[in-house]
């Protein structure tokens, strides 16, 4: 995973809210394509009109907002289904961090396990800042000081969870980290196995035909 | 001792260790795959030379890239056929009991755990799917994850997870006849909205959901993540025991009554305190659809497609301008009437052989109207067989139905079957996104018996409208 430090780069605004991952990039694309093709699908029913063309209105295709790490974004951004193929297709456009107001539950654990930041602002400060970087001024992201600096220079500071800002700064594997607690897993599913022997006994059964 | 709900007694027996600030390593009893986001999980773990930490915890079935075409074989849908295979072939690598196309046990992940006997009350179950909140209607603690935190449990049987936060939301009141689980959970998304949830488990309560059967549970819980939820789930009582009893993975004697004397003691407390709770009258809900692109865009069968104009909040406003452009739909004028091209009964939300029962009932007699294509794709291999040991299939040909193989088919459109740009289908699925069920294909949500309706009638109409059968 990459460690996410500073992200300095324009941001483009997504106003909808309830911006769904069937959007951000359609089923039959992730059933088709390996997570490292999936950019160019990202938005596509936005990003293009329907004979393939791009799609001039949308802003992720203005030159300025060409590849930009940052994206704004409404209420509820990434709500839906779980597919984490939804943020492999953003980080295949060079996404690297999201600001909304809130965030699909799953959506929001996915960007952590891929190196994206996802930040909640109050939806005035969002709005504000897509003001400020309409025209592709650039917001600096800092995750070692949790703050981002607006091209006014105006610094805003955000909260991230510690144990995750620690797992993107570093670039940190949560299976590895969990596996160094493997003696404790292994003697709660012992005392697991006495105390809920059900849950354990029925796996493993056959069922009538 | 203090008051507790009972999602902090579920999370409180699952917590293996603290790991600070807020964090807790979760004990993950029960694992699904899909052939569509099971093989990464798989592969990864795979590729870091790691097993399965306990393969007899997961269960495998292919449900999202099948085709449900009759008489289909796992590459009848191509595409879906490498994924199928991928599946197959990791599962038997790594272990992992799969129930493969045909054998019973087969179907939509989140109808075959139930009727397996593999969800169980109390149990943690997750899956990389977000309608895995279904299995909550069993008293489970469910919820959907990304690939990475499925290879994450494949590798340890756990997850880092941070408790989420607590909703309750109790239904007073009674359903009126003919009003279902569907109807009311339209109706709640509709009033609270689909952020509503976001962070937080809904524990759904109150008499109008004590009254519900297990499988009206399940479709209430379905939707729990339409209103943001990753979770939702209805505390087990006498009925989820009954459902329990004598599935095929299910305890059996001494173990099941050893089971039950812990199930019971699952339910939130007197006095335990929710972060947030809401009331909803039930006997107020009527057969409810949605008329836009998001769930919460649902209204009463006899109610109107509202007129942005009437709405102050711009993004609101446009929002609904966006919606009823996309669906073709014409502001203030009623939603009964307008004419659907597809009908779809199928799906994790409304594809169980209570479901199929509702439907057949509303069709026996009757023939779809002839400009409507009409699909009925049981939710799982025993649904089907079920279904017709009863002749329901029977029924629904007879009708003008196409009756299909169990899987996901066109509420998810993975596996090639869509309803066509800018046709209107009425769908017992749980999605009515932009694109979800094809691209420009136009979806609104309904209960089985309303669907149904629509097929017959050849428009949106309310099933208690229908003309009587001619004997």
């Amino acid at each position: 995973m990459q460690p996410f430090t500073v992200v300095t780069g324009a941001a483009p605004y997504l106003p909808q809210d309830n911006l769904d991952t069937d959007i951000i990039i359609r089923i039959e694309r992730l059933a088709a394509l390996p997570r490292h093709e999936l950019g160019p699908c990202a938005f596509e029913t936005l990003r293009y009109v329907p004979d393939g063309a791009e799609n001039p209105d949308f802003i992720l295709n203005q030159p300025v907002f060409r590849n930009a790490p940052i994206l704004l974004a409404g209420d509820n951004f990434g709500c839906g289904s779980s597919r984490e193929a939804a943020v492999w297709a953003l980080q295949g456009i060079s996404l690297r961090c999201v600001i909304a107001p809130s965030f699909g539950d799953i959506f929001f654990s996915n960007c952590f396990q891929n190196g994206v930041l996802p930040i909640r602002l109050a939806a005035e400060t969002v709005q504000m800042l897509a003001r400020a970087c309409a025209q592709g001024a650039p917001l600096s992201v800092d995750l070692h000081r949790c703050d981002l600096l607006a091209p006014s220079g105006q610094a805003i500071a955000f909260e991230v969870d510690p144990m995750r800002r620690d797992g993107l700064l570093h670039g940190l594997d949560d299976v590895g980290l969990t596996l160094r607690h493997d003696a404790s897993i292994c003697a709660w599913q012992r005392t697991d196995r006495q105390r809920r022997p059900w849950v354990w006994s029925t796996a493993g059964a056959v069922p009538p035909q | 001792m203090e008051a507790r709900t009972v999602i902090d007694k579920l999370w409180d027996a699952h917590v293996i260790s603290d790991l600070g600030n807020g964090w807790a390593l979760l004990h993950i009893d029960r694992h699904f795959l899909h052939e569509l986001s099971g093989p990464p999980a798989l592969a990864d773990v795979e590729e870091r030379g790691l097993p399965l930490h306990d393969p007899g915890l997961v269960f495998s079935t292919p449900d999202h890239a099948v085709s449900s075409q009759p008489g289909r074989i796992a590459t009848t849908f191509a595409l879906g056929g490498r994924l199928h295979a991928a599946l197959q072939q990791a599962s038997a690598r790594m272990g992992v009991r799969m129930f493969d196309l045909g054998e019973p046990g087969q179907g939509i992940v989140h109808v075959m755990g139930p009727e397996l006997g593999l969800v169980l009350p109390g149990t943690t179950v997750i899956c990389g799917d977000s309608h895995t909140c279904t299995n909550g209607g069993l008293g489970a603690l469910a919820f959907g994850v990304g690939s990475s935190e499925s290879s994450h449990a494949l590798a340890t049987q756990t997850l880092r997870m941070q408790k989420p936060r607590q909703m309750r939301i109790r239904c007073e009141g009674a359903l009126r006849s003919g009003v279902t689980a569907k109807d009311l959970v339209l109706h709640i998304i509709g009033q609270l909205g689909t952020a509503a949830g976001v962070g937080s488990v809904i524990e759904f309560c109150g008499p109008a959901v004590e009254t519900l059967d297990v499988e009206a549970r399940l479709t209430l819980c379905n939707l729990s993540v339409e209103l943001g939820a990753r979770c939702g789930l209805v505390a087990p009582d006498e009925r989820t025991f009954a459902y329990v009893k004598g599935r095929p993975f299910a305890p059996q004697g001494a173990a099941l009554e050893a089971a039950i004397a812990h199930w019971r003691t699952l339910f939130s407390d007197e006095g335990a305190v929710f972060d947030h709770e809401e009331c909803i009258d039930a006997s107020a809900v009527r057969p409810t659809l949605t008329w836009g692109t998001s769930p919460e865009h649902a209204v009463a069968v006899d109610g109107l497609v509202p007129d942005p104009n009437s709405i102050t909040d711009a993004s609101q406003k446009a929002a609904y301008s966006a919606a009823i452009a996309y669906m073709g739909l014409t502001a203030g004028k009623p939603l009964a009437g307008t004419p659907v091209d597809y009908v779809f009964i199928g799906s994790c939300a409304n594809a169980r052989i209570s479901d199929l029962r509702a439907a057949a009932d509303v069709v026996r007699g009757r023939k779809v109207a002839a400009h409507v294509t009409a699909w009925v794709v049981p939710g799982s291999e025993l649904v089907k067989r079920a279904a017709e040991a009863e002749g329901l299939h029977t029924v629904f040909a007879d009708a003008g139905f196409s009756w299909r193989e169990p899987g996901c088919s066109m509420c998810v459109a993975a596996n090639g079957e869509q309803v066509q740009s800018g046709r209107r289908s009425v769908s017992t699925s749980n999605r009515n996104f932009v694109g979800r069920q094809g691209p420009g294909a136009r979806t609104h949500l309904a209960s089985p018996a309303m669907a149904a309706a629509a097929a017959v009638a050849g428009v949106i109409i309310d099933v208690a409208d229908l003309p009587e059968v001619n004997a």
